[in-house]
């Protein structure tokens, strides 16, 4: 491989209480490129994304063996803060799930969790990641009013907005357009692969065309396990597995 | 037909407690209009003595509703930390396995019965008063609202944090996610988002301390004088009515006063329930959990 690898996933298994989530995977996540995940419902693509930022510690009695790096760090090891792998590696869910703050504080409470103090450049920050999330337009006059008076698609682009204010290395996003119509996913892939200029992204996505369109590397789940992994536009015009192939011919899933 | 029997039957039901309710406001306004025609409702209200067997006699309750708050504000100050802490405790720190013991058994300590709290107070809280304040009696203004604020905790823990379990846990991971530590979200998320269901807790602990009457009866002292202090026997409102009223001929001014404190506590209870049902749904609204 030529290109820089960002994150890495060695020999990962993982269990809820005793039930096998993810077994034995590894993974290569390319720098400044979207990598899409996708399998059918229940194999295990957001309990793997979830790893990366160390997301699944949240859940009581779950355990991980394997080893996951960003950069050359060992992010699972024992002297590391989960906190400062979060502050490098930020999220979207699936729901858009903005604070029950404004609109401008749903921004500004990030950065000052991060340290920003300065209320000058906190509103240059907010304004900014705003306009990279491309909903600076529409809410521009009201920053002030509730996060939960948006459209599902503003909720949406604002949690990006939100994550993007945090200047993260990588972005992880977990279904984003899940919950959302034609248009707003259209814009939110465009302004993914905006994003790939400046980020590392990984996507997990139901939507065969959409992982097509913005992802350069795709992963294919089944089962807890990662079936096959490689150059999107090899896995979409010449899988070598089987059950690759039927997936994404909608063969089953 | 039948149909309509069975609907007419739970019709009654649903309806029986607004009756009950409407009853007893009827009866508690009949009962204590006759009082204002022999003292006017000022005087009733900030007289700063009650004397109500004497000749003549003397019908402020000032003593009993300022006995009301000192004790009901006492009892906010230990209920409050104690029960709002307990419930951040058990939502934030404590385990599930843990969580599923000790909240079951805060709920059981509302279930003790008031005569009980009342008796604990009595026999251990008044004579370690009594020695450490160098006091002539235990039973104070202190002592009931250290009882009180134990009793109404279970109350304000249980609905606080059923508040703090309400507010969504996709807030949670999303501040995680934004790279924030526990601390931080706990005070900075989810404290906000669930205040206002915090706050109802809050309210309606005060109205149990404020409605609360065995305990009072057994640890207040029973003194109806204008407190000063912490420190000094008195006598609350639900006291006054509990200890007064058998004694109080049917029909006397006495008697017609008592239900005049009692219509008070009664809308000042009412009110704050009210309060207590406002600031939950807005809470409820606010988190997008219907209306
Ligand atoms: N909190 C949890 N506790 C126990 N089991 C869980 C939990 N979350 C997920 N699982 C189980 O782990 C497996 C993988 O779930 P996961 O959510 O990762 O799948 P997914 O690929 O993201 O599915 P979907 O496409 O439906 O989102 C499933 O069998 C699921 O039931
Ligand atoms: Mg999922």
């Amino acid at each position: 491989m030529d290109k820089k690898i960002k994150m890495r996933a060695e020999g990962v298994n993982f269990f809820y209480g005793r039930t096998q989530a993810l077994k034995n995977v590894d993974i290569l996540i390319h720098a400044n490129q979207v990598t899409a995940l996708i399998g059918p419902s229940g194999c295990g693509k957001s309990t793997f994304i979830r790893l990366f930022n160390r997301m699944n510690e949240l859940v009581p009695d779950t355990s991980l063996s394997g080893n996951i790096y960003l950069d050359d760090l060992e992010i699972n090891s024992a002297q590391i803060d989960p906190v400062e792998i979060r502050k490098r590696v930020g999220m979207v869910f699936q729901k858009p799930n903005p604070f029950p703050k404004s609109i401008f504080d749903n921004i500004s409470y990030g950065l000052r969790v991060n340290g920003v103090r300065d209320a000058n450049s906190i509103e240059e920050r907010v304004e900014a990641s705003l306009k990279k999330a491309a909903i600076w337009d529409e809410v521009k006059n009201r920053l002030n009013d509730s996060a939960l008076k948006l459209s599902g698609g503003q909720q949406q682009r604002l949690c990006i907005a939100r994550c993007l204010a945090v200047d993260t290395e990588v972005i992880l996003f977990d279904e984003p357009c899940a919950s959302l119509d034609p248009i707003s996913t259209a814009k939110i892939e465009e302004l993914i692969l905006e994003l790939k200029k400046d980020y590392t992204i990984v996507i997990v996505t139901h939507n065969m065309q959409q992982a097509a369109r913005v992802s350069d590397y795709t992963g294919f789940f089944l089962l807890g396990e990662l079936i096959e992994f490689g150059k999107t536009q090899d896995i979409f015009t010449a899988p070598q597995d089987k059950r690759t192939e039927a997936y994404i011919t909608g063969r089953f899933g | 037909m039948k149909e309509k029997l069975y609907k007419l039957i739970f019709m009654v039901l649903a309806f029986a407690s607004l009756i009950f309710l409407l009853g007893i406001v009827f009866i508690l306004f009949k009962e204590s209009l006759p009082i204002f025609s022999k003292v006017n409702i000022g005087k009733f209200i900030f007289g700063r003595f009650w004397y109500p067997t004497y000749s003549p006699p003397e019908f402020g309750i000032l003593p009993l509703i300022l006995a009301s708050a000192w004790v009901t504000f006492g009892a906010i100050l230990v209920c409050v930390p104690l029960g709002v802490g307990s419930a951040l405790y058990l939502n934030e720190l404590a385990g599930p396995r843990q969580r599923a013991i000790l909240k079951p058994l805060v709920e059981l300590l509302a279930s003790v019965p008031s005569v009980v709290f009342g008796f604990f107070g009595m026999v251990i809280v008044t004579p370690f008063l009594q020695k450490i304040f160098n006091l002539p009696t235990g039973l104070t203004a202190f002592n009931a609202s250290l009882v009180l604020g134990v009793m109404a905790t279970p109350t304000v823990c249980s609905i606080a944090e059923d508040a703090l379990n309400y507010v969504p846990k996709s807030f949670r991971e999303a501040s995680f996610a934004l790279g924030a530590d526990r601390w931080q979200t706990l005070i900075q998320v989810v404290i906000p988002a669930a205040g206002s269901g915090i706050s109802t807790a809050i309210i309606l602990g005060m109205s149990r301390a404020i409605g609360e009457t065995m305990t009072v009866l057994m640890v207040a002292g029973g003194a109806a004088v204008i407190p000063h202090t912490f420190l000094e026997p008195v006598r609350p409102m639900t006291a006054a009515i509990a200890a007064e009223m058998g004694e109080a001929p049917v029909g006397s001014s006495h008697y017609h006063a008592l239900f005049a404190i009692a219509l008070i506590l009664f809308l000042v209870t009412f009110i704050f329930n009210i309060i207590a049902e406002i600031v939950s749904r807005r809470f409820r609204i606010k988190l997008g959990l219907s209306g």
